[in-house]
C-alpha cells in the first residue's frame, strides 16, 4: 500500500487548506477526502517509502505497509522525529522488536544561514571562487589542477 | 474545461528544480544577485524541504576530498572519475566539482547536518571519498539555507515545468502548471538554471505491482531536465550513459556499510567470489579492466555473468563478515558485544536514514545479517549525471581549467544562450552524488549571475506562443473533457491513453528492445531500431494522453519527459557502435570496447522537425 493513513487517528488537518502530508509528499500522493476529512494514498504503486508524510503527521496517523508484491506481511518501522533525533521502532514478522535513535540535526530548526558564518568578502563575478571561499574550503586559495 | 489563470512571473534567475544541485544554485545566486540588483525565483514541482533525490535522507555523503587536510588532490578524483566511467569524463568539469565540493560540505556542516566524527575530529571515513552521517534531515537542513537566501516570496511550489520558453537562440523562460490549483505559470526570465534531477521509470522495473515505486532512484525524477535542455535545443552528452545499480534485491537498499564498513564479500551461490573466479574477463575491457578500483559496471558485469550461467542467487555474505568480524574479539566477549551493538545500529541506520523499505524487508523476512546471507541484485537502468551514469546536457567547463574544445564563456552554460545545467542535469560530470551536486548548482549560479548582468536584455515572449504552448499544456484534460463520456467504462476508449498505460508502454519496450532487465541488458542495431519505430508510434500517441485531474496532467507530463530522454537514449547507444559498458548494457552485435571509440557522443533535437543530429567530441585529457 506503501503509506496509508489510520482513519480513527486521522484528522484531517482541522479543515486547513492542505494537510501536513499533502504540504511534503514528494510525489503528490496524498489528498484530502473533503467529506470524510481524512487524508489518503492516492496511487499506492508510486509510492517511494520515503516516510515523508509519516514523519510529519501532527496526528500519527500513518505508517507504511511493504509493498504487497514482495514483502511478507507483519512487519513495520515506525519513526519519531523531534527536532533533534529521531527514534525508530523496527518490528519483525516474528514479533522481535529493535529500537534505534539517531541524532538529525546539530543546530536550532531555522538557523541555517547560506555563508554558514564564514567570512564573505567575494566581490568579482569573473573569479571563479563562490561567495565563501576560500574560507569554506578551508585552503589560502582556490585549489587548482596541476597541468 | 476549467479557463486556467494564467499567472505571469518576471524575474532574473530562475532556477527549475529544488533538490541539491538547486538548493545550490539558490545560496550561490542569491549572494550575486543580492550584488548586482537582480532577482532570483525558484519553482520546485514539489516541497523543498523533501524534494529530489535526497527527500528520505542519505546516510553519506559520496564526495569529500578534503583537500585543506590534504587527504586527497583534484587531480586524485578526475582519475578516479574518468576510470570508473570507462574513459568518458570531462576532465575540466570534474575537476571544477571537486574542488568546490569541500566547500559545500564544510556549509552543511555549519548549517546542522550532523556528520561522524573520529576522536581527532576529522569526519569518518566510509570509503576514500565518502564520509558517514547521521543524515534523515540532510535535505531538510539544505533547503533551509536556501529557503533562507531565496526568501519565501521567491518560491513557487507545486508548479510543474512543463516546457521551455524560447526567444530565438537565447532562452526566455519556463512554463508549467500548478499541480493544486487551475493556474498556468509563465516565468519570464534571462537565465534558466535547470536541475530537474534525472530519470526514472524509462525503463520496466522489476517489480510489477505496487512495488513499481520502490525504484532506487525516486520515482518522481521523471526526465524534466533532460527533456527541458533537449527541447531548448541544447546539445546533450553521454545520452547512452545509463546506470544500473547493484543493491540489496528488491527494496535496493545500500550495500557500502557492509562492503566497506563490515568488510563483507559477494558471492554466487556456490559460494564463489565472481570478482576472483572471473578476474580474466576484466583483460577484455581494455586499461580500464585493470584500474582500482575496479569500474562500477564492470563489477556488476562479472555477476551478471554468474546469473547468467544460473549460479544465482548472488549473496552479500554477512554472516561470514560478522563472524570474522567476532575473531578479532576472540579473548574480549565484553568487547566484542559492543562492537556488535555499535556495528547493528550503523547497518540498520545506513537503510533507516535511505531506504526505510529496505528496513522493513528485512523485518518482514525475520532477517538476522548474523545469521544468514542476503541477497543483491542488478536494479534497472536509471538515468543519473550525478552517479555512475553520465547523462545530461553538454556544458561549458571553466575559463581557467577548460580547453577552448570544452569552454563557451559561461561554465556551466549549455550550448543554449542563457540556459544552465547542474546536477543530474548537466552530463559527463559523473560522481557528483548529493554534495558534488550542490557544489555544481553554486558554480551554475554565479555563472547565471554574471550572465544577466553581462547580456541584461529583457526576453521577448509573445501572447501568441505562450497561449499556444498553454493548449499544449492543457491538451491531456482537453481530450479527455472530449471523449470520456464515449465509453461506460472511461480506463478503456479508444480516443485516448491514460498515462499509467502509457508509461507501461514506453517501459515494455524499453524494457525488451534497448537492453533492459528482461533483455538481461543485451541490445543490437536490430533491437534498437524496432524499438525505435514503436518509440516514435509512442511519441504520436503522446498527443492522445488524457487526464482527469491536475494530477493526472502532471503524470502525463512526467511521461512525455521521458518519451525523449528515451529517445535520445535509443539514439545514442545506436550512435556508439561498440560496447564500452557491460554491467551497464551490452551491444550483441558490437560486443567488444573499441579504442576509436573513446569519444563523446552527443546528440542535438530540433523541436520543430523532429531531426536530430549525432555528434562526436573528443575526450581532451588533462590530468594522466
Amino acid at each position: 500500500m506503501p503509506s496509508f493513513v489510520i482513519a480513527e487517528k486521522c484528522d484531517g488537518c482541522k479543515g486547513q487548506d492542505k494537510t501536513a502530508c499533502m504540504y511534503i509528499c514528494p510525489n503528490d500522493l496524498m489528498v484530502l477526502d473533503k467529506e470524510k476529512m481524512k487524508a489518503y494514498n492516492r496511487d499506492t504503486s508510486q509510492c517511494w517509502e520515503c516516510y515523508c508524510c509519516v514523519k510529519i503527521c501532527p496526528q500519527q496517523a500513518i505508517d507504511v505497509r511493504g509493498y504487497a508484491d514482495f514483502v511478507p506481511m507483519g512487519a513495520s518501522c515506525v519513526p519519531l522525529r523531534s527536532s533533534d533525533s529521531i527514534m525508530w521502532t523496527v518490528k519483525f514478522r516474528n514479533g522481535q522488536l529493535k529500537r534505534f535513535k539517531f541524532p538529525i540535526r546539530t543546530t536550532a530548526e531555522g538557523t541555517a544561514q547560506p555563508d554558514g558564518g564564514y567570512t564573505v568578502d567575494q566581490e568579482d563575478l569573473n573569479s571563479p571562487l563562490l561567495f565563501t571561499e576560500p574560507y569554506s574550503i578551508g585552503t589560502a586559495e582556490l585549489p587548482g589542477l596541476k597541468k | 474545461m476549467p479557463n486556467f489563470e494564467t499567472v505571469v512571473v518576471n524575474t532574473d534567475i530562475l532556477i527549475l528544480g529544488g533538490g541539491m544541485a538547486a538548493c545550490g544554485a539558490a545560496v550561490e545566486a542569491s549572494y550575486w544577485a543580492k550584488k548586482n540588483g537582480l532577482k532570483v525565483t525558484l519553482v520546485d514541482k514539489a516541497a523543498m524541504d523533501r524534494s529530489g533525490a535526497v527527500a528520505m535522507g542519505l546516510s553519506a555523503i559520496n564526495q569529500y576530498l578534503g583537500i585543506a587536510k590534504g587527504e586527497n588532490t583534484v587531480e586524485d578524483y578526475v582519475r578516479y572519475v574518468k576510470n570508473d566511467l570507462m574513459g568518458i569524463a570531462r576532465d575540466d568539469q570534474v575537476a571544477d566539482i571537486a574542488r568546490h565540493v569541500d566547500s559545500s560540505v564544510h556549509l552543511f556542516e555549519k548549517w546542522g547536518l550532523p556528520i561522524w566524527k573520529n576522536e581527532d575530529g576529522n569526519y569518518v571515513r566510509g570509503g576514500r571519498w565518502q564520509i558517514m552521517l547521521n543524515g534523515e534531515s540532510y535535505k531538510v537542513i539544505v533547503a533551509e539555507a536556501a529557503k533562507n537566501a531565496l526568501g519565501t516570496d521567491n518560491i513557487y511550489e507545486r508548479v510543474y515545468i512543463c516546457e521551455p520558453i524560447m526567444d530565438g537562440d537565447r532562452i526566455a523562460g519556463a512554463i508549467g502548471f500548478s499541480t493544486r490549483e487551475e493556474k498556468v505559470y509563465v516565468f519570464k526570465a534571462k537565465a534558466v538554471i535547470v536541475a530537474m534531477g534525472g530519470a526514472v521509470g524509462v525503463f520496466k522495473p522489476r517489480s510489477t505491482g505496487e512495488g513499481l515505486g520502490r525504484s532506487w532512484y525516486p520515482p518522481f525524477s521523471s526526465g524534466s531536465s533532460a527533456y527541458f535542455t533537449m527541447k531548448a535545443g541544447a546539445e546533450m552528452t553521454c545520452q547512452e550513459v545509463r546506470f544500473i545499480p547493484v543493491r540489496f534485491k528488491d527494496a535496493y537498499g545500500p550495500v557500502g556499510a557492509w562492503f566497506l564498513l563490515f568488510k563483507s564479500r559477494a558471492t554466487n551461490a556456490l559460494g564463489e567470489e565472481y570478482m576472483v573466479t572471473r578476474k580474466d574477463e576484466l583483460a577484455n575491457w581494455g586499461p580500464y579492466g585493470q584500474v582500482k578500483p575496479i569500474p562500477a559496471n564492470l563489477r556488476n558485469y562479472l555477476g551478471m555473468l554468474d546469473v547468467a550461467e544460473g549460479k544465482g542467487p548472488i549473496y552479500m555474505q554477512t554472516a561470514e563478515a560478522i563472524a570474522n568480524l567476532a575473531k578479532k574479539y576472540e579473548d574480549d566477549p565484553k568487547a566484542f558485544k559492543k562492537k556488535m551493538k555499535e556495528l547493528e545500529s550503523e547497518a540498520w541506520e545506513d537503510f533507516l536514514d535511505m531506504t526505510v523499505s529496505q528496513a522493513i524487508l528485512w523485518a518482514a523476512c525475520n532477517i538476522a545479517p548474523e545469521e544468514k546471507a542476503s541477497e543483491i541484485a542488478a536494479a534497472e537502468p536509471y538515468f543519473i549525471g550525478s552517479h555512475s551514469g553520465a547523462s545530461g546536457a553538454w556544458v561549458s567547463g571553466p575559463a581557467d581549467i577548460a580547453p577552448p574544445e570544452y569552454q563557451w564563456g559561461y561554465t556551466n552554460m549549455t550550448t543554449v544562450k542563457g540556459l544552465f545545467a547542474a546536477g543530474d542535469a548537466s552530463g559527463a560530470s559523473s560522481h557528483k552524488f548529493s554534495s558534488g551536486s550542490h557544489a555544481e548548482g553554486r558554480i551554475a549560479g554565479k555563472s547565471a549571475v554574471r550572465f544577466v548582468v553581462e547580456n541584461n536584455q529583457e526576453p521577448n515572449i509573445d501572447d501568441a506562443t505562450i497561449e499556444a504552448l498553454k493548449a499544449e499544456i492543457l491538451k491531456p484534460l482537453a481530450v479527455w473533457e472530449e471523449f470520456s463520456g464515449f465509453t461506460t467504462d472511461p480506463e478503456t476508449n479508444p480516443n485516448y491513453i491514460l498515462p499509467r498505460q502509457y508509461m507501461f508502454r514506453l517501459q515494455k519496450l524499453m524494457d525488451e528492445y534497448a537492453g533492459g532487465v528482461v533483455a538481461n541488458f543485451t541490445t543490437s542495431k536490430a533491437l534498437l531500431e524496432k524499438g525505435l519505430e514503436y518509440l516514435l508510434m509512442l511519441k504520436e500517441d503522446s498527443e492522445k494522453l488524457a487526464a482527469r485531474n491536475l494530477h493526472e496532467l502532471m503524470r502525463c507530463w512526467e511521461n512525455k519527459h521521458r518519451t525523449l530522454q528515451a529517445e535520445s537514449h535509443i539514439r545514442t547507444v545506436l550512435f556508439r557502435e561498440e560496447t564500452r559498458w557491460p554491467g551497464y548494457y551490452f551491444r550483441a552485435d558490437e560486443p567488444k570496447l573499441k579504442e576509436d571509440w573513446e569519444v563523446f557522443c552527443n546528440c542535438k533535437y530540433d523541436a520543430k522537425t523532429g531531426e536530430w543530429e549525432m555528434i562526436k567530441r573528443p575526450i581532451i585529457r588533462l590530468v594522466d
